[in-house]
């Protein structure tokens, strides 16, 4: 049985432009314009768009609502100030521990929060997050069909933002959230992304979605598909659902306990599972491999000693333009995982010598 | 649409092989599988001397996001590999017919020849 594929309401601008679309969760999504290397080079010196439309945008109001998310989310919510304009990178977590979801939480107001998920998992969020609101005074709203999310990265990016804007939003601190006019659309600028690059993420309405990016291009954005956005997040060490972790990953093994708050006031979903893992030593520990040769690892492929025993394997492997090498994040041994450890990468039952490195990659931001 | 040209023979595979003077045969990828990989950034091709069949797997080629690997659409040894290719993989994506031919094979029989398809043939078969 075959779902139609979403589709953004970029679509039509997508495909006008001779963008490759695949399927990506369930949605019909450009996984490049002109190439994943031409594309990566122009959000490291310059800036890209990114639409970011098919992750899941779900609206949390009510008098209940910091509680719930308290509830839910391992990271302490009430740290975000109650005037709104901020926001913070969270887990949702099974009880056994397991990561549902990773996701940021925006607070517009005392009682009101915009929770950003993967698309992968938007469905799954949901129920788990309505199953779990019935305790609490909350209205749950999923306005991912009814609005747009464009994210603009790279080094020229809050310069260009800026030009475009009524605000100062160079002022924004990083996760920093401002409402603003854009080039003629109110969106909603958050100060974050998944590049390593500064810029912002926009939300603006769908029916804005076209005019608000041809207004980005017009201003010098550069259109980039999915694929310059994995190797972007992969070289600067930024972990993806699914790969880094899952229902079947403890956080502390994701490189992700520091969003844990244990000391949080509010139990919430995990918590207990959580703190065991925490007090117990870590089997295994997720780390930056660099290959010395030119062969790329990617996801599956076993991770070994230089003796042949098996310690692991890599969870997203790419050809890293910065590096001009193949890298990858693996989950290997604990006892296997400090920096500068020569291991090996199994590609094609061939193995590759690599060494473990400090992640990310690369940042500039 | 990508080019095709006219005198190769192509395979399913989406390889090209062009009989040369001297009875070897080249053998490279086509301009549309170049485009469907994108960014070509690594090669892995046989020695010199191997002996490969018909079908076998010759080598991988990969793009930055995905890794594909080369089907020999014919069966022989291996007389010459492109070093040229080697740090410069990305002259696969820019000339696939000429510069970026990958290796030649001194034909060992006949296997695979009735397996092969003409320009017109590739050209359907890859909805063009």
């Amino acid at each position: 049985m075959n779902t139609p594929l979403l589709q953004t309401s970029l679509f039509e601008t997508h495909q006008a432009a001779n963008a490759r679309l695949v399927p990506f969760a369930g949605w019909e999504m450009p996984v490049q314009y002109t190439g994943v290397l031409d594309e990566v080079k122009a959000v490291r010196e310059k800036v890209g768009l990114f639409d970011v439309s098919h992750m899941g945008r779900v609206r949390v109001t009510g008098a209940g609502s910091l509680d719930y998310l308290q509830s839910l989310a391992v990271s302490d919510v009430s740290l975000l100030p109650e005037a709104g304009g901020s926001g913070q990178y969270s887990l949702l977590c099974l009880d056994n521990g397991g990561v549902i979801d990773d996701i940021i939480i925006y607070r517009l107001a005392q009682d009101e929060f915009i929770v950003v998920v993967n698309a992968s998992n938007r469905e799954k969020d949901l129920q788990w997050m309505r199953n779990h609101s019935a305790a609490f005074d909350v209205t749950l709203d999923d306005e991912t069909n009814a609005t747009g999310l464009i994210a603009v990265q790279g080094p020229d990016a809050v310069r260009m933002i800026d030009s475009l804007s009524d605000q100062e939003l160079r002022l924004l601190p990083r996760f920093g959230l401002n409402e603003t006019v854009l080039a003629g659309s109110q969106v909603m600028a958050a100060r974050t992304g998944y590049t390593g690059e500064d810029g912002f993420e926009l939300f603006c309405r769908a029916d804005e979605a076209e005019s608000l990016w041809n207004a980005l291009v017009a201003a010098g954005g550069r259109p980039c598909g999915l694929g310059s956005r994995d190797t972007l997040r992969l070289e600067a060490g930024l972990p993806l659902y699914g790969h880094e972790m899952d229902e079947t990953v403890s956080p502390y093994e994701a490189r992700l306990g520091w969003t844990v708050k244990l000391e949080k006031p509010m139990d919430f979903s995990g918590k207990k599972a959580l703190q065991d893992m925490k007090a117990t030593p870590r089997r295994k520990t997720l780390v930056g491999l660099e290959m010395e040769g030119r062969a790329i690892p990617r996801e599956g492929y076993a991770v070994q000693t230089p003796d042949g025993a098996l310690v692991g394997s890599v969870t997203s492997g790419t050809f890293s333009p910065m590096r001009q090498k193949g890298v990858a994040m693996a989950r290997v041994d604990s006892a296997n995982a400090t920096r500068g450890n020569n291991l090996q990468v199994v590609i094609r039952d061939t193995p590759h010598p690599a060494r473990i490195v400090g992640l990310p990659f690369y940042k500039n931001v | 649409m990508s080019t095709i040209p006219a005198d190769l023979k192509y395979s399913k595979s989406h390889e090209w092989i062009r009989t040369e003077a001297d009875g070897t045969v080249t053998i490279g990828i086509t301009d549309h599988a170049q485009d469907e990989l994108g960014d070509i950034v690594y090669l892995e091709l046989p020695e010199v001397g191997r002996v490969i069949a018909f079908d076998e797997v010759f080598g991988t080629v990969e793009s930055v996001k995905a890794v594909s690997e080369l089907y020999s659409p014919v069966a022989g040894e291996v007389v010459a590999v492109n070093d040229t290719l080697t740090n410069a993989e990305a002259t696969i994506n820019e000339s696939p017919y000429e510069n970026g031919w990958m290796i030649k094979v001194r034909l060992k029989d006949e296997s695979g020849a009735e397996e092969l398809l003409t320009a017109d043939g590739y050209k359907s078969e890859i909805g063009e």
